[in-house]
């Protein structure tokens, strides 16, 4: 046997283990129970709790097993009258301050604790003095306290440090006066402090948005997928009377471990929003009566004919929302297609298209994520990791603790992030270019659509050692291309000048999509010029950005909000404004749609359909619906499929989901995925560029119509993103101070605001994030916009 | 011939066992007479007796139930229905406490489970329902019930007490 590997025993079972791992890890492996509270497989190790007291031979006290390593012929007994005595008095100890009144806890049932005092726990208490009493903090409108619950296991405390990277809860005071609370800020901002909820073994930390609503043993378990990031995190939906309660995470050590967003933790609660559509609706005569699906597919069906039949099939477009399910993208453009119509898009924010005929089979990351932490050289373009996908972060955060991972970003502002980074170029979005261009020739790469930029750039320190680093690290560098990189005007240069630097270095290419199912739509031919599969349609039909700017006569909008989900909001709605004809099919019915719209019809939610999503590593996951569709609501595969057989479009006889997403992975089927881009693509031409620039990103809590639905995430900070903030130069220039009342320009749109100052802004830029009140109305990100003072 | 066939046929002859049930009549015919006018007389009913539900509330007239729902786990018929909010001062309490009576088997396995006392059985019995739908005791009927019998729930409580 290897030198690593020693042997013991536990309750008179042989075991082995590699040496040096502790010995509650080998005894959960062999599926010895050892109760515990403060250890956790994915945290360090604290040895506070001392729940899992074991007796050890030759030991003269028994020893915690979750901080004791394994050793040789080491003898172990987990369940004699020493390790239980041990384990009883712990027990009693932990239960002298802890409330007995598990009745009114909203952990009570799935609590730790309430189990393992079940086992452990004496039947009278011996302590006749007065419990400690803690009051609750404030912590957010995520997270509720009740901190006379906490065992002081510092669970929440290493997951802050540990995982979210910010301690952001921290224990203060000793023994009986421990306390938990926040540690510096007033509240926890972490875009995944959910998780506490989670790993606190008691009902100390619950949820705000789900507080006693229910009982764990009343809500019924639901596999899921999360419909926000690209990562696909796995999810369990718990359902309560055939609605959704929480969502907690499902684990899955390649995807998302045991961890998910606050995002997707919280954003159910948009399924209870009061504007869900929940009956097909159509304007007559510009009054909206409420009908039944036949009449309201009639109309929609005989709208459309209409249309086609006065112009041509060239003037029906349809736009998707990237978060729709494969099988719904697949139908809309097979449908679309089945019509006479290339003019379907998913790319809804992104603004260059020029390469898009050189552009991968679909956006893929390069690599699985589980790799992601043995990486040593990243480069972010463009991307503020953290906040679009925040498991990919963590990730990051991972390699950083294992290794010093060198990240380096070219971002148009300084993100907040919970890693180290070792350079970070700022700039507006020529300068973007400008930099990553630099870093190319820093690191002598060559390619012919953009040698003139890489030859005419300057190269500065900062530009050399990114290039060292990730020539240094070779095939462990990664260059990401993130969210704020394909909204960018130049995407197709960025594009080319990353692959460039890529090539040259040895380092990875990878694509971050931004939306759950952006990999989906591209394999199942959302898009106006490939079909299902990648393979090329004979003549590309119109993108969005086209679309927009010369509107057709028919739209159907599957699942979005132009005014919040496509890069020109003000451009969008006049191109939804000049259509004849607009289907909107959409889980929610707002205000705005029926000032535009001709018919709606409900869509069921992502909770209620069957589907299937793709995620950044070109994995499916498929999943069932959770719950029955709300009140008339119908799955969005179904709706396109009768829409399909009503407009007489051959091939949609499909019975099930499960049949249209085996057609689509049978198209798919010869796919190698790849992220190399021809040399020669196409690039685009520099923007006219004067004055001031507008740079921006999405807020994580605006990216869809559902988490813009979330009553809780939209009360934290991250979801208050409603301003315009410059850094302190150009404050100064224009002589404007925090807090002055300023009026901000775009595309003849004009809005009054409060400035902020804030330095990590890039030069002569002003960031107004998009998606939001403010910029509804207003054009693309990274494009000229005037600032006064009001 | 044997023994126990004389015997047997000396039995029958002379009807003894037909005297001695008699005998037993004769006895209750002389004895005092335990038979009760119902309703004007009433038995005497143990303090654990399984009547109509009703729900308690503490001295200073604040509701018992904490939306606990462990009554709700624990009964066998499924005859109860809860639903929980958290009320303004941020306590656990029901918005929702329905129990149907026809669903009802009076087994008392709710009052068992309940960690405040607040449902209980009474020692009430006699009641009927004329329409439809006066058979679900909502939670303002059984704080009624529990306001009015008050004295005799807890009085029967202590009087158990000793043997809970």
């Amino acid at each position: 046997m290897s030198e690593d590997i020693v042997t013991f025993t536990v309750d008179d079972v042989e075991l082995t283990a590699p040496k040096g791992s502790m010995l509650i890890q080998a005894t959960d492996k062999a599926g010895i129970h050892i109760p515990r509270f403060c250890y956790h497989e994915k945290l360090s190790v604290a040895a506070n709790c001392r729940m899992c007291l074991v007796d050890v031979e030759k030991a003269p006290k028994p020893m915690p097993a979750c901080a004791t390593p394994i050793m040789e012929g080491m003898i172990v007994h987990t369940q004699s009258a020493k390790a239980v005595e041990a384990q009883k008095s712990v027990m009693e100890f932990l239960l002298i301050n802890h409330p007995l009144d598990c009745p009114i806890c909203d952990q009570g049932g799935e609590c730790e604790l309430q189990d393992l005092s079940v086992a452990y726990g004496g039947d009278h208490s011996q302590y006749t003095d007065i419990k400690r009493v803690v009051f609750d903090k404030d912590i957010g409108p995520l997270i509720q306290t009740e901190l006379t619950r906490c065992i002081q296991c510092t669970r929440c405390v290493r997951f802050g440090e540990e995982i979210a990277g910010m301690r952001e809860l921290g224990m203060t005071d000793r023994g009986d006066r421990a306390v938990i609370g926040t540690f510096i800020s007033k509240s926890v901002d972490s875009e995944m402090s959910g998780n506490v909820i989670d790993i606190c073994p008691v009902g100390a930390l619950t949820a705000k948005p789900s507080r006693f609503s229910g009982r764990s043993w009343e809500m019924m378990q639901h596999a899921a997928v999360s419909p926000h990031d690209s990562v696909g995190s796995n999810l369990f939906l718990h359902t309560l009377d055939g609605k959704v309660n929480r969502v907690v995470p499902r684990a899955n050590e390649s995807i998302n471990e045991v961890w998910i967003s606050d995002r997707d933790r919280f954003s159910y609660q948009g399924l209870h929003s009061d504007d869900r559509a929940t009956r097909p609706m159509m304007k007559l005569n510009g009054e909206w009566i409420e009908t039944d699906w036949n009449t309201a597919l009639k109309y929609a069906v005989d709208g459309l004919q209409a249309v086609i039949k006065e112009n041509s099939a060239d003037e029906l477009a349809c736009w998707v929302s990237p978060n729709a399910t494969v099988e719904e993208q697949f139908l809309a453009q097979k449908l679309m297609r089945g019509l006479g119509s290339n003019n379907i898009d998913h790319r809804l924010r992104q603004t260059d298209f020029t390469d898009q005929d050189f552009a991968p089979v679909m956006p893929w990351i390069g690599n699985d994520i589980e790799s992601i932490e043995r990486l040593e050289a990243i480069l972010l373009v463009g991307s503020h990791v953290r906040k679009e996908q925040p498991l990919i972060a963590h990730r990051f955060i991972k390699a950083s603790r294992h290794h010093q991972v060198k990240i380096s970003a070219v971002n148009p502002r300084k993100f907040n992030w919970r890693f180290k980074i070792s350079n970070e170029l700022i700039s507006s979005a020529e300068g973007m270019v400008e930099n990553l261009a630099a870093i190319a020739k820093a690191a002598g790469a060559e390619q012919v659509n953009v040698s003139e930029l890489i030859n005419s750039s300057v190269v500065d320190e900062s530009h050399k050692a990114i290039a060292e680093e990730l020539k240094t690290a070779g095939s462990v560098a990664t260059i990401f291309i993130g969210n704020i990189a394909v909204q960018h005007p130049q995407f197709s240069t960025l594009r080319a000048l990353s692959h460039a630097i890529a090539k040259q270095t040895g380092a990875t290419l990878a694509y971050l999509p931004e939306a759950a199912n952006v990999a989906g739509a591209w394999l199942a031919g959302s898009l106006p010029h490939r079909f299902a599969g990648g393979s090329r349609t004979n003549s590309a039909g119109a993108n969005i950005a086209e679309m927009v700017a010369s509107p057709k006569k028919a739209l159907i909008l599957f699942n979005i909000e132009p005014e919040f989900d496509v890069a020109n909001p003000a451009k969008a709605m006049d191109a939804v404004d000049a259509a004849d004809f607009k289907i909107v099919i959409n889980n929610y019915a707002s205000e705005t749609m029926k000032d535009y719209a001709d018919v709606i019809l409900p869509l069921a939610a992502f909770s209620e359909t069957s589907g299937t999503y793709v995620n950044a590593e070109g994995f499916w996951q498929s999943f069932k619906g959770a719950t029955s569709a709300l009140a008339e609501s119908r799955p969005g595969w179904k709706i396109l499929r009768v829409l399909a057989n009503l407009m007489k479009v051959d091939g949609f006889e499909y019975m099930s989901s499960e049949e249209v997403r085996n057609e689509v992975k049978e198209q798919c089927r010869d796919i190698q995925l790849d992220n190399t881009l021809a040399g020669d693509s196409p690039v685009a031409d520099v923007p006219e560029t004067s004055g001031l620039q507008r740079v921006g990103d999405v807020s994580l809590y605006a990216v869809d119509s559902l988490v813009r639905r979330s009553t809780a995430l939209q009360l934290t900070k991250d979801a208050d993103q409603n301003h315009v903030a410059i850094n302190s130069v150009l404050a100064a220039r224009l002589k404007l101070e925090e807090g002055d009342r300023v009026s901000v320009t775009q595309s003849g749109h004009c809005e009054l605001t409060d400035i902020k100052i804030d330095n990590a802004i890039a030069d002569d830029c002003v960031w107004l994030a998009a998606s939001e009140e403010l910029s509804i109305q207003m054009g693309t990100t990274y494009s000229p916009i005037e600032l006064e003072k009001a | 011939m044997t023994m126990r066939t004389i015997k047997y046929y000396l039995k029958s002859f002379l009807f003894l066992e037909l005297v001695k049930g008699l005998m037993v009549t004769g006895g209750y015919l002389f004895k005092r007479k335990i038979t009760l006018q119902y309703p004007e007389q009433k038995t005497p009913i143990s303090p654990r007796f399984r009547g109509l539900h009703a729900q308690r509330r503490y001295a200073n007239g604040e509701e018992r139930c904490i939306a606990c729902k462990l009554c709700e786990a624990v009964c066998p018929a499924l005859a109860i229905t809860i639903d929980v909010e958290e009320r303004d001062d941020g306590t656990r309490r029901t918005s929702k406490y329905d129990i149907d009576l026809f669903k009802c088997i009076y087994c008392g396995f709710c009052e068992e489970a309940c960690p405040v006392d607040a449902i209980v059985e009474t020692d009430v019995f006699e009641y009927h329902f004329e329409n439809r739908g006066e058979n679900i005791m909502t939670k303002d009927k059984l704080l009624a019930v529990g306001d009015k019998y008050e004295e005799s729930i807890a009085a029967n409580r202590a009087a158990d007490a000793p043997y809970r």
